[in-house]
């Protein structure tokens, strides 16, 4: 009993330390949307490398920019991509996977094959593949990470319908004359509701990895515009000169990828 | 037997869908090959005269024919780049990406049973509770990031390695090993943190079974439970664990290859798709696939062999 209630309390801990990073990270996304302290892309030769003072709380990076302006506009930008691409994902997924959960048979057979094999290769390499069929920037790689988390959504809406739809209520709803559309989005959909949303946070996280990783690559958003990737990828040049330009970037995926992963857990417990 | 040809089978069927799959994904790539490599104001001739050479004027069937023929024996023609074969160019980088990945999955088994089996003797005690939370910090920290972290405070501060100074094994092994022993940390970090806590929840898991309680009312001390009786099932579902983290650990040593300017393959990969350089991408592609298949078949054996249940199926 008592070590239940011990337990209890950690895990709440972890939601509030996560939801208190989070929120840390969306502050600095929210106001870098409308408003950075300097201009993200404004350089200047006199600023270069500068430690972090009152002026330039991060410092500045090699061509005199402001850190912290790069950061929000970053960080900003890698949201994006990230939110753009788990909502391309968990669209197309849910689909994919409530039609095939659904009907069952020979299609859902060839598909889920397929998904197993796509969803056993790492999703840094599947992008990469197709980041060399169409090519760098910021809208393929939107596109690519899009189309390369499909599978382990459809693969987890899959396997609910497959309980879902088996339960009691569904069909009550069959006799009461719904149809198969209507069952699966109106009445199942919403039951996926608490294991979709542990699995958006841990899509967001695997997406912010993937966009820094392809951006540090060079293969993601393209200078002069920032990425939390991008910006690591130019810190590493200057390390030892200016450290400050690598941790900035560097600690903002840290405590974002922490903090969603706390919100998911305390999800994922709560249901399971 | 039959269980065993099924998974052949179906792991041949598997790797023919990839060549297929990589096959086709190059031939829709927009523009002529040829045409592009020898620029647009070429003569038609010597345009028609590389098409012919690369084989490109057969037709589609007979193309992938010729490519499965060759990447089954290795061959996968001569990159555009640098013009030697692809073979040879995958062969001479294909050490570095071994050796990375073989270390750090040494670190990743000798380091994580250890500390999952200590975190789960004393469920919410301070052992389990301190490194719960490391863990779960470190699982946040991507490997390039820690790589970079590593490179700045033991490259650049400590002076343990000079960071970039890459040292080939033929020249010097010891040297060699010991720069490799940075990149395959920061690729083996976050994934300690991730199958430490896999174990920790399939030993606890084991611990409320039947038999736990036999062997301690036999006499067994807590240790020889949890070592000889406990550890040999809770590894079972961390064999299908590993060979997902040995996908990943592939798949970090791309990136972990940069930071640490390692001639592996993913630096290659990286190089050559930003000068389209296909013949070696497509090559690149096929091998890291294959080897990822291939590690999920033997994963898949090694399941079966401890745990006959699964034939069943």
């Amino acid at each position: 009993m008592k070590q239940g209630r011990g337990q209890s309390n950690t895990k709440n801990w972890n939601m509030v330390i996560g939801i208190a990073l989070v929120s840390v990270v969306l502050l600095f996304v929210v106001v870098g949307l409308f408003w950075t302290p300097y201009e993200p892309t404004a350089m200047s030769a006199a600023l270069k490398n500068k430690p972090p003072s009152l002026l330039h709380p991060f410092g500045t990076d090699y061509m005199g920019r402001d850190i912290l302006s790069r950061v929000m506009d970053g960080a900003g930008r890698t949201f994006l991509i990230s939110i753009v691409t788990v909502a391309i994902g968990l669209t197309a997924g849910v689909l994919v996977g409530a039609f095939t959960g659904y009907y069952g048979g020979i299609v859902d057979e060839i598909l889920m094959r397929l998904n197993d094999t796509l969803t056993s290769f790492p999703s840094i390499l599947l992008a990469i593949v197709f980041v060399s069929l169409i090519g760098t920037g910021e809208y393929n790689i939107i596109a690519v990470l899009g189309v390369v988390f499909i599978p382990s959504f459809a693969r987890v809406v899959r396997s609910e319908y497959i309980v879902q739809k088996e339960l009691d209520y569904v069909r009550n709803a069959r006799l009461l004359g719904a149809g198969n559309l209507r069952i699966m989005f109106v009445h199942i959909l919403p039951n996926t509701r608490p294991i979709l949303l542990s699995t958006i946070t841990i899509g967001l996280n695997n997406a912010i990895l993937a966009e820094a990783g392809m951006s540090y690559l060079s293969l993601g958003v393209q200078p002069p515009n920032a990425s939390l990737g991008s910006m690591l990828s130019e810190a590493q040049t200057y390390l030892l000169s200016a450290p400050w330009f690598a941790l900035a970037p560097g600690l903002m995926i840290v405590f974002t990828v922490l903090g969603f992963s706390m919100i998911s857990e305390n999800i994922g417990k709560k249901n399971g | 037997m039959r269980y065993y040809i099924k998974k052949v089978i179906s792991l041949i069927m598997v790797l023919f869908l990839i060549m297929l799959l990589t096959f086709i994904a190059f031939q829709v790539i927009p523009g002529d090959s040829a045409l592009s490599r020898l620029g647009v104001d070429a003569e038609p001739e010597a345009v028609e005269a590389l098409r012919e050479s690369l084989g490109l004027n057969k037709s589609l069937p007979e193309r992938f024919f010729s490519f499965l023929s060759g990447a089954v024996r290795g061959d996968f023609g001569n990159s555009y780049q640098y013009g030697k074969p692809v073979g040879e160019l995958l062969s001479a980088r294909l050490s570095v990406t071994v050796w990375l990945a073989v270390l750090s999955i040494f670190m990743i088994i000798a380091v994580s049973v250890p500390l999952g089996l200590v975190c789960s003797r004393k469920e919410g005690g301070v052992a389990d509770r301190i490194i719960t939370m490391v863990t779960q910090t470190l699982m946040a920290v991507p490997a390039f990031f820690l790589g970079i972290v590593i490179t700045l405070i033991f490259g650049l501060v400590l002076e343990w390695f000079a960071p970039g100074a890459y040292i080939a094994p033929g020249e010097d092994f010891g040297g060699f090993l010991r720069y490799m022993i940075f990149p395959a940390v920061a690729i083996a970090v976050p994934k300690i943190a991730m199958t430490v806590k896999f174990l920790k929840t399939s030993v606890l898991r084991e611990l409320k079974l039947d038999y736990v309680r036999t062997a301690r009312s036999k006499g067994n001390s807590e240790r020889a439970v949890l070592w000889r009786h406990v550890l040999k099932n809770a590894l079972i579902p961390v064999i299908t664990f590993m060979g997902m983290v040995i996908a990943d650990v592939l798949a970090g040593s791309i990136v972990v290859e940069k930071v640490f300017n390692l001639p592996g393959i993913g630096r290659l990969l990286i190089t050559a798709i930003s000068n389209r350089d296909y013949p070696v991408v497509e090559a690149g592609v096929v091998y890291i696939g294959s080897v990822v298949l291939i590690v999920n078949f033997i994963v898949d054996l090694l399941y079966q062999k401890v745990d006959p249940r699964v034939r069943i199926k």
